[in-house]
């Protein structure tokens, strides 16, 4: 579209210069999809919880503000400091600040799509702390100096022996080895060293529970469970939508979650976390960075459900032969596409049209998030805006007043002249993408309306 | 029971033999069909890309076409849920509103409404079924492989009753094949890559035809099968089940 970095056409199209590993990726995340449907075939429930799960989401941002302020009362009741940021800035400068006050330089952080939102990491290495992600797939991203390409599996674009030859560069693992228990091994060691000399630990949060004050962090590696147990300090960030309204809702979610993100029945460490032990502290960040404004637009405030399971990167065609990469924004796939175009529309201005509206990634939502629905209805915003190219406006004005008008159709349509001039696959030649990999259908002699008058009298 | 048959612009132009075949059909069946010639399009190729608000007049010319009938019937699960879902029109709301609820599908139309039970169709063939997402999610025309929920196809219970066909089994059941209206010039590369994939299931499975009840899908796969100089050939469910 209009983007001065290149937009998902473009970089879908490099992504697809190497078939193997097209091939490869979608391979792996089919494979992904299908560990989800065989958990969820197990559960014969499994559309009660999703509408269940929908309907406590619908709850909550109905709510919002009450839960919110409910849920800061009860953290505080439980000796939890918390901070209220209006955006990705306000945010960013209170964990620096937090760190400063401190005199902490290096903190480790567990997985938080959120400080990717916020690009966390950068703004700490431009102020001079060093940062150390501490989940194995954010880990090899980082040392890789590379956003993750999945908000589950952060790495998954990466073939081991790509993970290999950065392990021989960053810690020391033999050259050419790509044995996934040595560069695990590798891992373990160097992470350990990390979790026990770190005063200060992040984690993100996946359910803030409104009742309590408590929230929950779902991991498989036990990672935040160690940055945030051996720091002194562990800060927290949440969106605003994080939040549940009583404990035993987190049945319904902790049941889903997993099994709709990798097809486990639930993920190997959901830890609660409730007040600080002595002598420690836990700060938590309650972030907003445009999501009141998304809770704003009534088509898609659903959007704010999502739980970040990923199902439907997993199972989105488009995502599986593009590459998490190709949405250029921190959270990737259709999610991602119906998400950013709220932080800056302009710049996202691509990613609603990144997607064939085939409609599986809201069939395999957990939150029965409408996402394919809303995908179409952010084009018409994008439209109505403005982020289209003017040729395009100018297309689709042409198209328009001819199927418009019967005589304009038939007679552009005798010859199929209607298509040669506004459709672009309509000629045969290099310029034209339908023709690049597939012919052009065979024009038939008369159309079906030319038959009908022939064949059938009124 | 007046029948408005409603043929989209690009099977009009490109595939009369689907449109043929589907009036043919439904004439068999013994029902009255009239094909509105003024008819164009349904306004999906702008509405996709995000230019639904060009519509009115697209929308006033479908309601003048089609409101005189009982039904609307159209070979194609994409344009119907088109109608279904966007049809709008402030200058006659009611209009727009009974059509979207009087059109129908093809194959739903004949399991739903007429309630057909046998049809006098022979095709012995090997034969590959691809689910097209619109009609399958959006009018679910058949079970979607994402939902724990029993297993229907109406596309399939009609194929079903058609003498000597062989219906192969596919990998992925029901994958969109990558056309997505302008998304198929737009993101070239990766519609042109799910199309072919697509294919290749229905190739390795030893598919002789390719049938669905969206001829787009189909225009994409036959453009990819030509290139690839295969002889295996796309067939719109109408031509089917009008065979023989």
């Amino acid at each position: 579209m209009q983007n001065v970095t290149k937009n998902h056409a473009e970089l879908a199209t490099e992504f697809n210069k190497d078939e193997e590993r097209v091939d490869w990726h979608d391979e792996t995340l089919w494979w992904v999809r299908q560990k989800r449907d065989k958990a969820a075939h197990q559960l014969p429930e499994w559309e009660y919880l999703r509408d269940t799960a929908s309907k406590i989401k619908e709850n909550v941002l109905s709510n919002l503000s009450g839960y919110l302020q409910q849920f800061e009362e009860n953290a505080e009741k439980n000796g939890v400091i918390v901070h209220w940021a209006a955006d990705a800035a306000a945010h960013n400068k209170i964990v620096v600040d937090l760190l400063t006050a401190n005199g902490i330089t290096k903190m480790v952080k567990s997985k938080s799509m959120l400080t990717e939102e916020c690009h966390l990491n950068e703004y700490m290495e431009n102020n001079g702390l060093e940062v150390i992600d501490s989940d194995l797939g954010e880990r090899i991203v980082q040392l890789a100096k590379e956003p993750p390409s999945h908000i589950v599996l952060p790495c998954i674009h990466k073939k081991k022996e790509e993970i290999g030859d950065l392990f021989h560069v960053h810690l020391g693992t033999p050259e050419g080895n790509a044995d996934p228990q040595l560069l695990t091994e590798a891992a373990r060691q160097h992470l350990r060293d990390t979790f026990l000399t770190r005063r200060a630990a992040l984690t993100g949060v996946n359910f803030a529970v409104a009742e309590t004050g408590e929230f929950v962090i779902c991991t498989n590696e036990g990672n935040a469970d160690m940055g945030a147990h051996l720091a002194d300090i562990h800060i927290a960030s949440m969106g605003i939508e994080k939040i549940i309204p009583e404990r035993k809702h987190l049945g319904v979610f902790l049941r889903l979650l997993t099994r709709s993100a990798t097809g486990q029945p639930i993920t190997t460490y959901s830890s609660h976390f409730r007040r600080p032990r002595s002598g420690k502290k836990i700060h938590l960040i309650i972030v907003d960075n445009g999501r009141s404004k998304q809770l704003g637009r009534e088509d898609f405030r659903n959007s704010l459900k999502c739980i970040r399971c990923g199902a439907c990167m997993n199972t989105c065609p488009v995502y599986r032969r593009s590459g998490g990469h190709s949405y250029h924004s921190a959270i990737a796939g259709p999610i991602g596409s119906i998400l950013t175009p709220n932080l800056d529309m302009e710049k996202y201005s691509d990613l609603p049209f990144a997607s064939t509206l085939c409609g599986s990634c809201s069939n395999v939502c957990p939150v029965k998030i409408d996402i394919h629905q809303q995908l179409y209805k952010w084009r018409q915003v994008i439209v109505k805006n403005g982020y289209t190219p003017k040729s395009k406006t100018v297309a689709m004005k042409m198209m328009s007043f001819t199927l418009s008008s019967p005589s304009a159709y038939h007679a552009g349509g005798k010859v199929g002249r209607w298509v040669l001039k506004y459709a672009p696959f309509a000629i045969n030649n290099k310029l034209n993408p339908w023709y690049k990999q597939r012919d052009m259908p065979q024009p038939p002699n008369a159309s079906f309306g030319e038959w009908y008058a022939k064949n059938r009298k009124e | 029971m007046n029948i408005g048959l409603f043929i989209p612009c690009y099977v009009d132009q490109f595939y009369p033999g689907a449109a043929i075949a589907t009036l043919q059909l439904l004439e068999k069946l013994g029902v009255n069909v009239k094909y509105p010639k003024n008819q164009t399009c349904c306004g999906q190729p702008m509405a996709n890309s995000g230019y639904e608000h060009l519509n009115g007049d697209c929308n006033e010319l479908f309601i003048k076409n089609f409101e005189q009938f009982d039904y609307v019937v159209a070979p194609s699960g994409s344009c119907v849920l088109h109608v279904k879902e966007h049809l709008h029109s402030s200058k006659h709301p009611q209009e727009a509103s009974v059509i979207s609820n009087k059109v129908y599908e093809l194959s739903s139309f004949l399991t739903d409404v007429l309630k057909v039970e046998s049809l006098p169709a022979k095709f012995p063939h090997k034969v590959g079924v691809h689910q097209s997402c619109h009609g399958q999610r959006g009018l679910h025309l058949s079970q979607m492989s994402e939902l724990v929920a029993d297993p229907f196809s109406k596309p399939g219970t009609l194929l079903n009753m058609v003498e000597g066909i062989e219906i192969v089994p596919l990998n992925r059941i029901d994958e969109c094949c990558g056309f997505g209206g302008t998304f198929c010039v737009a993101e070239e590369a990766v519609s042109a890559k799910m199309g072919q994939d697509r294919v290749a299931d229905h190739l390795i499975h030893g598919a002789e035809y390719i049938t669905g009840v969206d001829m787009s899908c189909l225009m994409h796969m036959e453009g990819i099968l030509h290139r690839r100089g295969s002889k295996v050939k796309v067939l719109h469910l109408a031509e089917i089940l009008n065979a023989g």
